[in-house]
């Protein structure tokens, strides 16, 4: 579509607790393209993605990020989210007592607000939410418990892609999603995340193995290692890790 | 305010005595606490000699006994009593004129509870006859009420016109001698609520102070005795989740329940008076004597609160459950920010055989708050099988506050089985982000998380009343995190 990509980091420097994490990431992720971040333990693939989504804790101390033309970094976590960048986590947090369909509708009205929409009643809400859960193969049932209280981890990670169902982000970061799956819900998870494939949404796949990488095909695939991008490629680079793993890298982030 | 002065040195000199009600034009009592007052009080309302003795009995004890300062968990300076008024008739010239004259902040806290408008001049204090009549409300009430035979009206009413019920019941649960703040109750209460349901009948609709509270003020020391007759059912809802005008700072209400065979109760109640500010200056010191009686088999009471007021609460509504197989219930939220503290929750005294009384308790403490759970269930001799479950849960905001639980267990009958499970918890900063990851701000995310955690309590009230109550806790936590 336009020229501006949909995210521009430049030099991203970013530590916790004192420790720097990131040191001087350089990315670029046009609109429509899937990227995937593969890299091992500790090289700052968690990092990153609480640093484009603002999480508490997580210090920037260089370089700049843009999302579609904008300073991501001035923005406050809850508006980054309104503005359609979307973290699948890891592991999904629980919220006792709070349901899902509860939880949803005050995540969905609250993006509606930000853009001056009208907030959605309860029975419209309903009507959007069973159509997109029975898509994604989240039942009726998942909806009324508690938010992630009790669930098996692909559940969890369904109910996180019917989040991102209904919040119809522009930018999707999913932080190792395969974690906690079994071969078969990851297929189900990952077939129903790269369904939401567009040409006005970009992914950042971030992962360990190349496995996830088999049902959402990326368009770039870069390494991270040591806070550092170190290598950039296609789909074949993740191939080629699998084989040779990250040893190769280490030297190079020094 | 010279005619007031010389009206109160006018009754500082008199003597007063039953029955010269008709001479007195004054509309206070003097200041200060004493025989003469009562009687002022007892003459004022008109009441027959067995009320008038009552309360000074209560007043002859209450010299005896001690402020429950020293057992529970609370810190304030000691009260004066002598230095408060105990009887003002209903001054309506005192309020503000319009909602012009209200504090803007009061008038934001509306907004933000969506109080419609009209109910907003109420609240503030505005004298409500020149704003809007809903007296006719009130009126289509008790129409379809009388025909039931329901009765409910104002205790002061109640004591002209059903003085056999009254004297019947009141002080049957609580009486007057009970404790330091009940037994100040007795002697000195001004107003309050009398609700009798006739025998099988199930009140067609929930009962609300609201629908009375254009009658007189009920002040400070407030008095409630409800009577459930044999197979009937009430739900009453005591409070408003919108903060009161009220310049009094001490309140010590009294509430009875009287539940007979096979009948049920269930009071709920929202507690919203002013917290004092946010470094603990004023507030409201509220001192609540709630009891039940299962007084018949398969009888049941339900107490359903939600406390966010108040800079002091201390308040343990309980269940006697005397009929066999008869049930009792808590359900209690209590909030506390900045300075507020509050020492709450039940006491469940297992009597007949096959008892059973459940207990849950959410403490919320943001602020430099402090929030203790205080619970005694006690088994009885005769209380055969009799069981209890209790479940205490303390929810931190915070790292400057305070959440303390304290229960007592007293069993006297081997069959008697209780439980008691406890948890104390922070919101994580994990939750906070996931909720404002999904674009949820902050305050919204805290919201919603605290809600979930109340989530038994605020189910067990009445529909319209939980949806109030959510926002109500919303509120109250407004600038605690962050």
């Amino acid at each position: 579509m336009s020229a501006t990509p949909m995210l521009e980091i430049k030099g991203l420097r970013a530590e916790i607790d004192g420790k720097e994490i990131l040191k001087g990431v350089d990315l670029v992720i046009p609109t429509g393209e899937v990227h995937a971040i593969m890299g091992p333990n500790g090289s700052g693939k968690s990092t990153l993605s609480y640093v484009l989504t603002g999480r508490e804790g997580y210090e920037v101390t260089g370089g700049e990020v843009t999302y579609k033309g904008k300073d991501l970094l001035a923005m406050k976590t809850e508006e980054r989210a309104c503005e359609g960048v979307f973290l699948a986590f890891q592991y999904p947090v629980e919220i006792p007592g709070v349901t899902g369909v509860n939880f949803l509708k005050t995540a969905v009205n609250a993006v509606r607000r930000y853009h001056g929409r009208p907030e959605l009643d309860a029975m419209q809400f309903m009507k959007l939410a069973r159509a997109k859960a029975k898509e994604l193969g989240v039942s009726e049932d998942m909806l009324k418990r508690a938010v992630n209280t009790g669930f098996s981890g692909g559940e969890k990670k369904r109910y996180d892609a019917l989040q991102a169902a209904l919040l119809d982000p522009s930018l999707m970061i999913l932080d190792e999603t395969d974690s906690g799956l079994d071969v078969d819900a990851l297929r189900i998870v990952a077939e129903g995340v790269d369904r939401m494939r567009g040409p006005e949404r970009s992914m950042l796949v971030i992962t360990h193995y190349q496995r996830i990488l088999d049902y959402i095909v990326p368009d770039r695939v870069h390494v991270l290692v040591g806070g550092r991008i170190v290598e950039s490629g296609d789909q074949t680079l993740a191939r080629e890790l699998e084989k040779t793993g990250y040893a190769q890298f280490q030297g190079k982030a020094a | 305010m010279t005619s007031d002065m010389d009206q109160v040195k006018a009754l500082t000199d008199r003597k007063y005595e039953y029955g010269f009600v008709t001479d007195i034009e004054s509309e206070f009592a003097p200041k200060g606490l004493n025989e003469d007052i009562i009687r002022f009080i007892s003459a004022k309302k008109n009441e027959p000699d067995w009320m008038l003795e009552w309360r000074l009995k209560a007043y002859q004890t209450w010299l005896t006994m001690e402020d429950p300062q020293h057992w529970a968990k609370l810190n304030y300076p000691e009260i004066d009593y002598q230095d408060a008024f105990y009887y003002a008739a209903p001054k309506k010239k005192d309020g503000p004129k319009s909602l012009d004259e209200v504090d803007p902040k009061l008038l934001e806290t509306y907004e933000k509870l969506g109080v419609p408008l009209l109910e907003r001049a109420r609240l503030a204090g505005v004298a409500v006859d020149a704003v809007f009549d809903s007296v006719s409300v009130a009126t289509t009430y008790k129409g379809k009420l009388e025909e039931l035979g329901i009765i409910f009206m104002s205790m002061s009413e109640a004591v002209q016109k059903h003085p056999e019920l009254v004297r019947k019941y009141l002080g049957s649960v609580v009486p007057y001698s009970d404790n330091f703040f009940a037994t100040l109750n007795s002697a000195v209460f001004t107003d309050g609520s009398f609700v009798y349901i006739p025998k099988g009948v199930r009140c067609p609709m929930e009962l609300s102070t609201y629908f009375r509270i254009n009658e007189a003020k009920t002040g400070q020391f407030e008095r409630t005795l409800i009577i459930a007759d044999e197979g009937s059912y009430v739900s009453y809802l005591e409070g408003c989740t919108a903060p009161m005008r009220d310049e009094n700072q001490l309140h010590a209400a009294v509430v009875e329940l009287v539940a007979l065979d096979n009948a049920e109760i269930k009071y709920s109640t929202v507690q919203n008076w002013y917290p004092g500010d946010e470094n603990g200056k004023g507030g409201i010191y509220n001192f609540v004597t709630k009891r039940g009686a299962c007084r018949g088999k398969n009888s049941r009471i339900s107490w359903t609160q939600v406390e966010t007021g108040s800079a002091i609460t201390w308040k343990y509504p309980s269940c006697i459950l005397q009929g066999d197989d008869s049930v009792g219930e808590f359900f209690s939220v209590a909030i506390t920010n900045n300075y507020q503290q509050a020492d709450t929750g039940t006491k469940m005294i297992h009597i007949g055989k096959n008892t059973r009384s459940r207990i849950v308790s959410k403490g919320i403490s943001a602020g430099h708050a402090n929030n203790t759970y205080r619970g005694l269930v006690r088994f009885l001799p005769k209380a055969a099988n009799a069981r209890n479950h209790t479940q205490c849960d303390s929810l931190l905001i915070g790292d400057q506050c305070g959440a303390h639980t304290t229960p007592y267990i007293e069993s006297r009958n081997s069959s008697a089985a209780v439980e008691h499970e406890a948890t104390t918890s922070r919101i994580s900063e994990d939750q906070l982000f996931y909720a404002m990851q999904r674009g949820l701000n902050q305050e919204e995310a805290v919201a919603l998380i605290v809600n979930g955690f109340c989530r038994e309590v605020l189910q067990n009230l009445p529909m319209e009343f939980a949806v109030e109550a959510q926002k109500l806790l919303a509120i109250s936590l407004e600038g605690s995190v962050g």
